[in-house]
């Protein structure tokens, strides 16, 4: 019985790669649904503080956000912090119109459980900050974070 | 006789996964992976005048931070941040034992107040430093530590 083939017959040894178009179609959709598209902070910077009681929020769709920072093009906007909100910088008494269109965008079901992701520079002073809280309070939009990041063990 | 061998025929699909990898490419580049964590609190319905309310004054722990950063506690400047969580603890399951702290964990407050030139980074600490002794609290009730409570909205 015959079990090892000749050396000489010329199999050619390839990789078969019919499966590659799928794994990568795979991947393609992981990003595709995970991919939120929207408004990236352009106006500001900061750099947001960190705390270890940090909350994560499971429901993406409730979450607007608002930043507070020190604008990048300081000539342009002054050194005095800013809000931002959707991509362009805000006074305060635009905050509530603005909850309200974010509010319009939920479903009617959870329009009043809308988050807001208050993200905001360490060095800021807390008065714009309660500006802001007490703007949220007439608009209704009462559930906030506080943007933090970990901290890490060694930091304690 | 016809033969019944006939040609395969397909659709040459060697490039279909080129296509792919550049969708992928443009995904993975525009993808900002969105950091939605933080201290979560829930603030007060609206109202013009301010609210009043009363309580005993056993029952209220006040924090208060000035535009300087430095922290008052119980009318009192407190040194040694670190102590704050103990004496925190201490005061929410007083139970009545210590007429000086409060009566009983359902009663209890902690009061913060800060100013308005105080630092966003000291209010986070602080705050942090608070939600700690209750996220403690409320682990050690079902058993679990405080770092274990679950903290997903």
């Amino acid at each position: 019985m015959k079990i090892f083939k000749s050396k000489n017959s010329n199999h050619e040894a390839t990789i078969s790669t019919a499966a590659l178009p799928d794994i990568i179609f795979m991947l393609l959709f992981f990003f595709m649904v995970t991919t939120v598209l929207r408004k990236s902070d352009e106006n500001l910077k900061y750099k947001i503080p960190t705390a270890e009681q940090i909350k994560q929020i499971e429901k993406k769709s409730l979450i607007t956000q608002i930043s507070i920072g020190i604008p990048k093009e300081v000539e342009k906007f002054g050194t005095e912090p800013r809000i931002e909100a959707d991509g362009k910088l805000i006074e305060i008494k635009d905050i509530v119109p603005f909850i309200m269109m974010e509010k319009d965008k939920l479903p009617t079901y959870n329009r009043d459980q809308i988050i807001v992701l208050l993200k905001a520079d360490e060095e800021v002073p807390m008065g714009i900050i309660t500006d802001v809280t007490q703007e949220l309070r007439k608009a209704n939009a009462r559930r906030i974070i506080y943007g933090a990041n970990w901290k890490s063990d060694e930091n304690r | 006789m016809r033969s019944t061998k006939r040609k395969k025929v397909e659709i040459n699909s060697s490039s279909m996964a080129d296509i792919a990898f550049l969708l992928l490419i443009f995904f993975l580049v525009t993808t900002t992976i969105q950091t939605n964590k933080g201290l979560s609190a829930t603030l007060p319905p609206h109202s013009d005048e301010p609210q009043t309310a009363k309580f005993h004054d056993r029952n209220i722990y006040k924090v208060h931070i000035n535009s300087s950063d430095r922290i008052m506690v119980e009318d009192a400047p407190f040194e040694g941040f670190e102590k704050l969580h103990a004496e925190v603890k201490l005061f929410i399951l007083n139970n009545g034992e210590n007429p000086d702290l409060s009566d009983n964990p359902k009663d209890a407050i902690v009061s913060l107040q800060m100013n308005r030139g105080t630092h966003y980074k000291r209010f986070i600490e602080v705050m942090d430093a608070l939600q700690g002794v209750y996220y403690e609290i409320y682990g050690e009730r079902i058993g679990i530590t405080a770092a274990n409570f679950d903290r997903s909205i």
